[in-house]
């Protein structure tokens, strides 16, 4: 029952905004949507932390403690975003960037957006699951060129085109993996099922299944934004409205990562070699080292933190690809701080850059003269997604570095390497936007930093001390990814 | 399998064939009319060729994918795309990035490429139209190919409608189709996917009175 309201909340949400908003309230509507949805989240996850993994409506949706840890964070995510966006989206509306008609658009399409990511998470059908993340470009396509500049088409024309054609290959791994999967299961619609594949993957063909797990990669791994297949993701983040920023990386990334894993645990039990986990770690590594160099060059705060994005995705992929319990546990760790800390910093950013009426960095000074609250918020934050202690992401970053040390020597001096790099530069250019000088006057409204604290003092608390109810949660889902 | 399979090979042989050739046609034609009703064609093959292998081996449910596509891709999205090109205006001539000779030639090259790789999967198919796999896969690189050479709006959409088409083209021949409730999955996400093109097509020219895609070309690093 409480699964059926984390669908369907978010879909009737949908539905209801895209008839009302407009209105002035649509954006508490969306709020209190997203709280359900959130709260909702909350009764399920309990239900299988008591219960263990379960399944529903003929075995078309699985949830265990792999994805119902995720399904928790995106409803959170979504529910500050929504909070966040209120006051955010309305500004926008009174500056005259936004008609009433596009806001409909913003309020319907970031429900949708939820929804879609929430199926993509709980759905049992590989088939079902590639539906959805298609669905999800769509939906975010239109609110990427919300603006309807120049170079939010161009945008947005580019994550479109890009993430289609990566998207397509994925869609070729899914038929490459039913291939396989039909020899042993037989031809019928349980076949996609990935609980029926799981039990079976030992028989899969493993030639088969190679090709499919690389193809699976690349498709997926153009959502997850990894290097070579990233373009779009900088350009998508600075050029919409900051609270889709916030969601495409806390929340986006995130779920194509899920998916991406949920295809590695199939080759590994298929593949008698380790190519899978090789593959992982060469993508998530060349990421981190291309994201921390681009990061001096960036000239606008949204694209610094869109090339952050890629650069922590790349870590988390590397993660996953070693394996292992520490090691997955450290994965699943920096997936829930970076979502946290990531989307606090684009809420910190985007009132910064509003109240500056620019994103470029340059032009960004003083922050915490005209508001210390977003000054202070923002540089708290790039302290925690640095990996500074005591935060989380230092936490989860040490144990992936000390497994690194142990499993992969190799990739040790790069990683530290693009950490230190990608220190040097955020913090380079985040210091003197709080810090320096400014003539622009405090600000005429109060910004929502609630969000961008709760963001942060999670983070804090889970750099300090995983509760312990948390930490076994993250024990066996690490188990289950093996 | 019945008695006459070895001519309902030969026919999805032939059906797969013509596929590759309205491949190669779209990647060399210029007009972007002509181009939509090459794409309706290749729609019109992948339906015909889907229901072949519906009535060669009694999978009934491979009618109804013959029937989505007919509905999707030989009527629903061209009628689209030729509404769009009348209210948007633009009848010209495509242009290419590269010029048509060398993509020929570059596309031979992926066919080629296409069934080596297909080569080992296509041995452990059991379906009896398994060596169509390459094609299938060749027609996705083709289309992969057109996208990348195409400078304007338009066709670059059609070609990535054409890379769909093959890869539902690898679906029947490599697996007599996904299960059902993928493919609608998939139909819808094509369908709403080109919808949202269709708006975007029109913001785009309100922007920069041109479907070029050259004018999306500033966001740069640096």
């Amino acid at each position: 029952m409480e699964f059926l309201f984390v669908l369907g909340i978010p879909l009737l949400g949908g539905l209801v905004l895209a008839l009302t908003g407009h209105r002035r309230v649509a954006a508490e509507i969306n709020a209190v949507f997203s709280l359900l949805t959130f709260l909702a989240a909350a009764v399920l996850t309990k239900r299988i932390i008591d219960d263990g993994p379960q399944r529903f409506f003929d075995e078309q949706f699985f949830i265990d403690s792999f994805n119902v840890f995720l399904v928790a964070l995106t409803a959170f995510v979504g529910f500050t975003t929504s909070i966040f966006s209120r006051p955010y989206m309305r500004i926008e509306h009174e500056h005259g960037r936004l008609t009433s008609g596009r806001l409909r658009l913003y309020h319907s399409m970031f429900q949708m957006f939820m929804f879609t990511m929430l199926l993509a998470l709980t759905t049992n059908n590989m088939g079902i699951l590639w539906v959805a993340m298609e669905a999800a470009t769509l939906t975010t396509v239109l609110l990427v060129s919300l603006y309807r500049t120049a170079a939010s088409l161009e945008a947005a024309w580019k994550y479109f085109i890009l993430c289609g054609v990566g998207i397509a290959q994925a869609l070729f791994g899914t038929i490459l993996l039913y291939f396989a999967a039909e020899k042993v299961l037989g031809h019928q619609g349980s076949a996609l099922l990935w609980t029926h594949l799981d039990a079976v993957k030992g028989q899969l063909e493993p030639t088969v299944l190679s090709l499919a797990f690389v193809f699976l990669l690349v498709g997926y791994g153009t959502k997850v934004g990894l290097v070579p297949l990233h373009n779009w993701l900088p350009d998508a983040h600075a050029e919409g409205p900051t609270p889709v920023s916030a969601v495409l990386s806390g929340l986006l990334l995130n779920v194509a990562l899920y998916a991406v894993v949920r295809c590695k645990v199939l080759a590994d039990g298929a593949l008698q070699s380790n190519l899978a986990s090789l593959l992982m770690m060469g993508f998530g590594m060349l990421s981190v080292v291309v994201a921390a160099f681009a990061l001096s060059r960036q000239k606008d705060i949204k694209r610094l933190f869109g090339y952050s994005s890629i650069e922590h995705m790349g870590i988390i992929t590397f993660a996953f690809g070693m394996g292992g319990p520490v090691a997955n546990f450290a994965g699943l760790l920096h997936m829930t701080v970076h979502s946290l800390t990531k989307s606090a910093i684009f809420f910190a950013v985007g009132h910064a850059a509003q109240k500056s009426g620019t994103q470029v960095i340059d032009n960004i000074r003083g922050l915490i003269k005209v508001s210390p609250t977003v000054g202070w918020g923002l540089l708290l934050g790039s302290l925690a997604i640095l990996g500074m202690p005591p935060f989380g992401v230092f936490a989860s970053e040490f144990l992936i570095l000390t497994t690194a040390m142990k499993q992969q020597p190799w990739a040790t001096p790069f990683l530290l390497m693009a950490l230190g790099v990608a220190f040097a530069s955020i913090f380079g250019k985040v210091q003197p936007m709080v810090f320096g000088d400014t003539t622009v006057k405090r600000l005429p409204h109060p910004p929502a930093l609630l969000p961008v604290f709760a963001h942060l003092v999670l983070v804090l608390v889970l750099g300090l001390w995983i509760p312990p109810y948390l930490a076994d949660w993250y024990r066996t889902a690490a188990k289950l990814i093996g | 399998m019945n008695a006459a399979s070895p001519y309902f090979g030969q026919i999805i042989n032939l059906l797969a064939a013509i596929l590759l050739l309205l491949s190669f046609a779209m990647l060399s034609q210029r007009r972007i009319l002509s181009l939509i009703d090459l794409f309706m064609a290749q729609g019109a093959v992948l339906c015909a060729s889907t229901a072949v292998v519906a009535y060669a081996t009694g999978q009934n449910h491979l009618y109804v994918s013959a029937g989505i596509t007919l509905l999707l891709k030989v009527m629903l999205l061209p009628w689209i795309l030729h509404r769009l090109i009348r209210r948007l205006n633009v009848k010209w001539d495509v242009e290419t990035l590269i010029n048509i000779p060398t993509t020929m030639l570059i596309g031979i090259v992926l066919v080629i490429f296409a069934f080596n790789l297909a080569l080992p999967i296509s041995q452990l198919a059991g379906t009896i139209t398994r060596s169509t796999l390459g094609i299938a896969m060749a027609a996705v690189l083709l289309a992969f190919l057109m996208m990348i050479t195409r400078s304007k709006a338009v066709p670059q959409v059609i070609g990535f409608l054409s890379m769909e088409n093959g890869l539902f083209f690898a679906a029947t021949s490599a697996t007599y189709g996904m299960p059902m409730v993928v493919e609608l999955g998939i139909a819808l996400d094509v369908l709403v996917g080109m919808v949202i093109l269709g708006v975007f097509f029109f913001q785009i020219r309100e922007q920069f009175d041109s479907l070029d895609i050259r004018h999306l070309e500033q966001l740069k690093d640096d």
